[in-house]
């Protein structure tokens, strides 16, 4: 009871909603509820003297009052307590009281709905019982119609199916039909519309056999679209329709190109056979023997080799016109016509997707360049065949036309080959013009050189015959050798001319390669390399350095023996040389440069190179021409004095014919050389030269030398005059360079001779007389020679040194008298009577009829003959 | 690096005999023989005395006749053969001989090359190498590097092979050979090949060249128109043993290789007259000296065809500007064959040149008038050469 009572203190103590909810929680409470109270438990009632706490321990709670509160305290809470209580009673009483009201009306309630509920319940049962009822109906009328729906449907199904059937029956009729009216278009497309069907169901027997049918009309069909486009005279739209519906059958494109083309081939073919026929009938007529050969008789074959290759009946021009109006045209034709075939056409057509125009295209090109290469390689052979370098209008036209008519070609296959290989052909055939054009000029210098030789040999055999014959030969007069030298001049200004002329013709006919109305000269190749490559460098230079090429030739292959190349031939090509430099190099290359103007100014070898080579081959010859004379000369001499006894023979009483010889030779050649060589400068000497260095010659200074000689205490004077002599003198170059004038030539000559005459004397033992011939015949020498040389000095000196050497190599030496020497050389040169005088003083006789200019020679003496 | 001025020696009578004393290494000495027709002639020995430049000479008397051609034993210092030609009943023949020097040469005078008139020593005569059935002999050629014991004559158109027995007192023909063919033909000059254990011989006559097997005496091979004029000289490359140089009247000087005689492997046109000898250098094959009547002596450096491999580098300019000291380099060029040198002291025609066999460096020149030229190889080349 305390326990309530306390509640009630306590609930007295909240204001109202507290209490409300106090008495709600303890409703709670009473029903279980308290899972949400007790964090309100927690919070609230942990103080057991908190009265309206869970944990109110009344005990303790009166104690803490006893203990703290007054006794008016402990009454006022007394009756506070009181009052709480009986406040909470009445509340109680409220509210059991309210829920028993609503407890009565819920009852109410419930008692209604149950009646309620129970009324809807047969109503629904009603209404599913009608729900079933017409379900039940309408199966059942659905049931009776589904049986004829699907009859319908079956019906409609087959009716398009015997359509389509029907179709397919007629096809193979109707395909033939469109086959006799030729409506190939309709057929196909037809035949299109039932492929596939036919193509699905071929398995049933029916079909397969209108399948097969239609396939068999088709490949017919086909057979015949295929066989007009074969015969290909049909018109290009007949063609072209051809081609597409072929196409449309599935005729696979690559094969219509590949027959399209091999068609086109085979007459593009034999267009190329008659061109090929034209060319050379022995490459064929080769084959059929070697075909017949193993049958038939060895001997058969060389008879056909030895067939002189019949050039083409037909020349060049006609050749190309051919080739272009045969060849080159159909090509063109079969390009156009494929072209829009399979090109043009199908680029609107649903082909374009399968790529047909690209591939079409790469085989197009691929034949065109097949056959457009067999065709130039024709020409090639036909143009190789053109070596006859007369006339080269013919060639230059025939190559115009044919690069003309490629340009048709070019135009309808932008990005062919062909053109530029047509083109290729023409520079090929243009710079193989020019070698050949250097290599005729090459034969032809050559074989003017050959008629040059001839014509220098025929009259030179008379010379030596004059001359070995003894018979009255001339120097410096008019004699029968004059007539040969003669003609040098005039040799060498037509050899001169011939070329020139040559060269000029040469020129004009390959100018026509770049003349203004041929369509390729305006190529760059003709314009630039052409002309300064091809030629000026190719042809025009490379030709004169042949000219300088030979010539050094000449000095080279015949620089040992001498004998292969007559000397005056040399002296011939030295001045041809000279001259070159001088000014006809210059000339052809100005001219050169006039006709084929380069604008590129490309590279080319300048005028001075040729020129400097041009003279150093005039030098070499002129060097070479020296020598070998020299060396003839030198042989002369040589072997007159090897080969004969010098210390036994007897008194000189001749100057020995080899002098004679030698004297005679070198006015030849000096007369030889006068005819093509300026004189050139000399020393000036004293009109009677020949005079004036006798007398030095003989008298001191040869006396003074014997003298020494005498003398046993005193061997090193020997030398001392030839010494001193030396000292003085310049050195003597024997083999040297000279100069480009007759005087220096025969210097040149008579250095060598006497050298050599020097050098045999030098190896020989000498008696008395040998010395006192020598002598002789170098005062003999010494009376002629001294008038071609530049310094006369130079031939007293080494005449000199023979003499000198002569007395050094003499087991007694005794000098012959200056006067007699002088008498018998005299005599030697003049010599009217028949039979010469032994007695010296006789020739003395003769002595004032000495005339330098006529001078005549004696029949050698049966002594001359053992000196030689 | 001065080079040394050549050394000039002139002797009284004209010359065209040289040779080096070959079996001489120590010192640097050549032997000349004089061409007289009236005096004595006589055999100088001259002796280079590098350190100082001078030369010693003594006098031998050859009383025999003048000489055309000498040549020293490569065994012994005091043997010597000489070509020489002698004067009989208005006849002049030429005749070969041995000699031995007297073996107090050298005590004679040194003093000065005057004194040697009087009283010079007379060569002792070992013997004769004359057959009377085989004309004049134009050349004798020891065996190369051999005990000297055996000799080669060429005379006319024979060659003979001696063999020198009791002391080369006497000479006995071993062997012949002949040249056969149209004219008359005449050897001009040989040459023993150190190759093939010395069993080869080259010979000249007229334009062509001929070897020789000793063994056999048969002739190996014979290049035709070697030279377009006379062949005057020969020389056997001393290491690659098929390579021959010759020269003749043409002027030329020829490298052939005698395997392949078809063209030469090179030829040379140096000189403007005759060339008289051509002689390699023992040591170092890429020198090789030649002589020729237009008064010149040219030594060329034919590295191409040299046995020595290319390495060493020549500068021309350098070269043949001897005397300039050009110590700068200037690169190192390709090897080109080159003329080294062109000597120009002699005043006549140069018909002998030979190289010193004690010095390598070293070589003489013998001119017509006498005059004998001594001449070092420029030294830069020899360095160049060296190292």
């Amino acid at each position: 009871m305390d326990g309530e009572a306390d509640e009630t203190v306590a609930v007295g103590d909240d204001c109202v909603p507290g209490r409300r909810r106090r008495v709600h929680g303890m409703l709670k409470l009473y029903y279980g509820l308290n899972e949400e109270g007790k964090a309100a438990e927690e919070s609230e009632s942990l103080d057991p003297c908190d009265i309206n706490g869970p944990h109110f321990d009344p005990e303790l709670y009166l104690n803490k009052l006893r203990r703290e509160c007054s006794l008016a305290e402990l009454m006022d809470q007394e009756t506070c307590m009181v009052k709480q209580i009986r406040s909470l009673d009445s509340d109680m009483q409220t509210l059991v009281y309210e829920n028993y009201n609503k407890f009565i009306s819920a009852t109410d309630t419930i008692r209604k709905m149950k009646n309620d509920f129970k009324k809807m319940e047969d109503e629904m049962d009603c209404l599913s019982a009608n729900m079933a009822a017409i379900t039940e109906f309408s199966a059942s009328i659905s049931g009776t119609l589904q049986d004829q729906h699907t009859q319908i449907t079956k019906l409609s199904g087959v009716h398009t199916l015997l359509r389509k059937l029907q179709f397919l029956f007629e096809l193979p009729a109707r395909l033939n039909k469109c086959l006799e009216l030729q409506a190939y278009a309709q057929a196909v497309s037809s035949h299109r519309r039932a492929r596939c069907v036919l193509q699905q169901y071929s398995h049933l027997p029916s079909f397969k056999g209108i399948q097969d049918d239609c396939h068999a009309i088709m490949d017919k069909l086909a057979q015949e679209l295929r066989q007009k486009f074969r015969d290909g005279g049909s018109s290009a739209k007949d063609l072209s329709e051809c081609v597409e519906l072929l196409l449309q059958l599935d005729e696979p494109a690559e094969e219509l190109c590949d027959k399209f083309l091999s068609h086109a081939r085979s007459r593009l073919e034999s267009d190329l056979q008659g061109l090929e026929a034209e060319i050379r009938p022995y490459p064929s007529a080769a084959k059929d023997a070697s075909a017949r050969r193993s049958p038939s008789l060895a001997d058969n074959s060389p008879k056909f080799n030895t067939l002189p290759s019949p050039t083409s009946n037909t020349d060049i021009l006609e050749f190309i016109d051919r080739g272009c109006n045969e060849f080159v045209s159909s090509l063109c034709l079969v390009i156009t016509s494929y072209q829009e075939l399979f090109i043009n056409h199908a680029q609107t057509g649903e082909l374009v997707s399968k790529n047909i125009p690209q591939m079409a295209n790469c085989k197009l090109h691929a034949f065109v360049d097949n056959l457009a290469a067999r065709y130039f390689s024709l020409v090639e052979r036909r143009i190789q065949e053109e070596k006859s370098v007369g006339d080269n209008s013919l060639l230059v036209r025939a190559l115009d036309r044919f690069h003309r008519r490629l340009q048709a070609v070019a135009k309808l296959l932008p990005g062919s080959a062909v053109p530029n290989k047509g083109t290729e052909i023409v520079i090929r055939a243009a710079t193989e013009r020019v070698k050949q054009y250097l290599s005729a000029l090459q034969s032809f210098y050559m074989d003017s050189l050959t008629d040059v030789r001839q014509a220098l040999a025929t009259p030179r055999l008379s010379v030596a015959g004059a001359s070995v014959a003894g018979g009255g030969a001339h120097l410096g007069g008019p004699g029968p050798g004059r007539d040969a030298p003669n003609s040098l001049p005039e040799l060498l200004s037509s050899l001169s001319a011939s070329i020139l002329n040559q060269i000029k013709s040469v020129l004009a006919s390959v100018h026509l390669f770049t003349a203004k109305d041929i369509t390729f000269s305006n190529k760059p190749y003709f314009k630039g390399e052409f002309c300064s490559q091809g030629v000026r460098e190719s042809l025009v230079v490379s030709f004169i350095k042949f000219v300088c090429q030979s010539s050094r030739h000449f000095c080279e292959s015949a620089g040992d023996k001498g004998g292969s190349t007559p000397p005056a031939l040399l002296l011939l090509l030295s001045r041809l040389c000279l001259d070159y430099e001088t000014s006809t190099i210059s000339y052809i290359l100005t001219l050169t440069d006039e006709q084929f103007l380069d604008q590129h100014h490309s590279p080319v070898t300048p005028v001075t190179t040729l020129c400097a080579e041009a003279k150093e081959a005039a030098q070499k010859l002129l060097n070479h021409y020296v020598k070998v004379q020299g060396l003839i000369i030198s042989q002369m001499l040589r072997k007159s004095v090897e080969t004969r006894d010098w210390v036994n023979t007897i008194e000189p009483r001749n100057v020995r014919a080899v002098m004679k010889r030698v004297v005679e030779d070198t006015t030849s050649i000096d007369v030889q050389v006068g005819l093509l060589y300026e004189e050139g400068v000399r020393k000036a000497h004293s009109s009677d030269s020949s005079k004036r260095t006798f007398s030095v010659y003989s008298s001191s200074r040869q006396q003074a030398r014997y003298a020494a000689s005498y003398t046993p205490s005193a061997p090193m004077d020997t030398n001392l005059l030839s010494n001193i002599h030396k000292l003085f003198s310049e050195r003597i170059d024997i083999f040297s360079s000279v100069e480009f004038n007759k005087v220096s030539v025969m210097t040149g000559i008579i250095k060598i001779s006497l050298k050599t005459f020097l050098e045999c004397v030098r190896l020989r033992t000498f008696g008395r007389y040998g010395l006192q011939q020598i002598q002789v015949d170098c005062h003999y020498l010494q009376m002629y020679l001294w008038r071609f040389v530049s310094d006369e000095n130079l031939v007293h000196f080494l005449l000199d040194e023979i003499v000198g050497s002569s007395a050094h190599r003499c087991l007694d030496p005794a000098p012959m008298e200056q006067s007699v020497i002088e008498v018998i050389c005299e005599r030697g040169v003049f010599h009217k009577n028949g039979r010469p005088s032994f007695k010296v003083q006789l020739a003395v006789a003769t002595r004032g009829a000495h005339l330098i200019g006529r001078l005549f020679f004696s029949p050698p003496s049966s002594d001359d003959r053992r000196g030689m | 690096m001065e080079d040394d001025a050549p050394v000039i020696y002139g002797l009284e009578f004209q010359a065209r005999a040289l040779s080096a004393q070959t079996a001489e290494t120590d010192a640097i000495r050549f032997l000349v023989g004089t061409q007289s027709l009236k005096f004595d002639n006589q055999i100088h020995i001259i002796d280079f005395d590098d350190e100082n430049n001078i030369i010693n000479k003594n006098v031998l008397l050859h009383q025999a006749g003048e000489i055309w051609h000498i040549g020293a034993s490569p065994a012994d210092k005091a043997v010597l053969t000489t070509c020489y030609n002698k004067t009989c009943d208005s006849r002049v023949v030429s005749c070969a001989a041995v000699w031995r020097m007297p073996s107090d040469w050298e005590t004679g005078s040194h003093e000065s090359p005057d004194d040697t008139a009087h009283n010079p020593q007379t060569l002792e005569l070992l013997c004769h190498l004359n057959d009377s059935a085989h004309g004049n002999a134009a050349c004798v050629l020891w065996e190369p590097m051999g005990d000297g014991k055996r000799v080669i004559s060429l005379a006319d158109n024979h060659a003979l092979l001696w063999d020198l027995q009791e002391s080369s007192t006497q000479a006995v023909v071993s062997n012949t050979a002949t040249l056969e063919g149209k004219g008359q033909l005449k050897f001009t000059s040989g040459k023993w090949s150190p190759h093939h254990n010395c069993s080869q011989l080259a010979t000249a006559n007229d334009t062509a060249i001929r070897g020789w097997d000793l063994r056999t005496m048969s002739q190996i091979y014979c290049i035709e128109n070697a030279h377009g004029q006379l062949v005057r000289d020969l020389d056997f490359n001393p290491n690659r043993q098929y390579y021959l140089a010759s020269c003749g009247d043409d002027c030329k000087v020829k490298f052939w290789d005698v395997r392949n005689i078809q063209e030469p492997v090179k030829s040379l046109e140096e000189h403007s007259h005759w060339v008289w000898s051509v002689r390699y250098n023992h040591s170092h094959d890429q020198l090789v000296l030649t002589a020729s009547s237009d008064s010149r002596l040219i030594l060329s450096n034919m590295v191409s065809i040299s046995s020595e491999p290319f390495g060493h580098l020549v500068d021309d300019e350098e070269l043949s500007e001897g005397e300039d000291n050009h110590q700068d380099d200037k690169g190192k060029e390709p090897l080109k064959d080159s003329v080294v040198s062109t000597y120009e002291e002699h005043e006549d025609s140069v018909y002998a040149a030979e190289w010193s066999s004690a010095d390598p460096w070293l070589f003489a020149s013998l001119s017509y008038d006498g005059r004998l030229v001594i001449n070092r190889v420029p030294r830069a080349l020899k360095y160049r050469i060296l190292l």
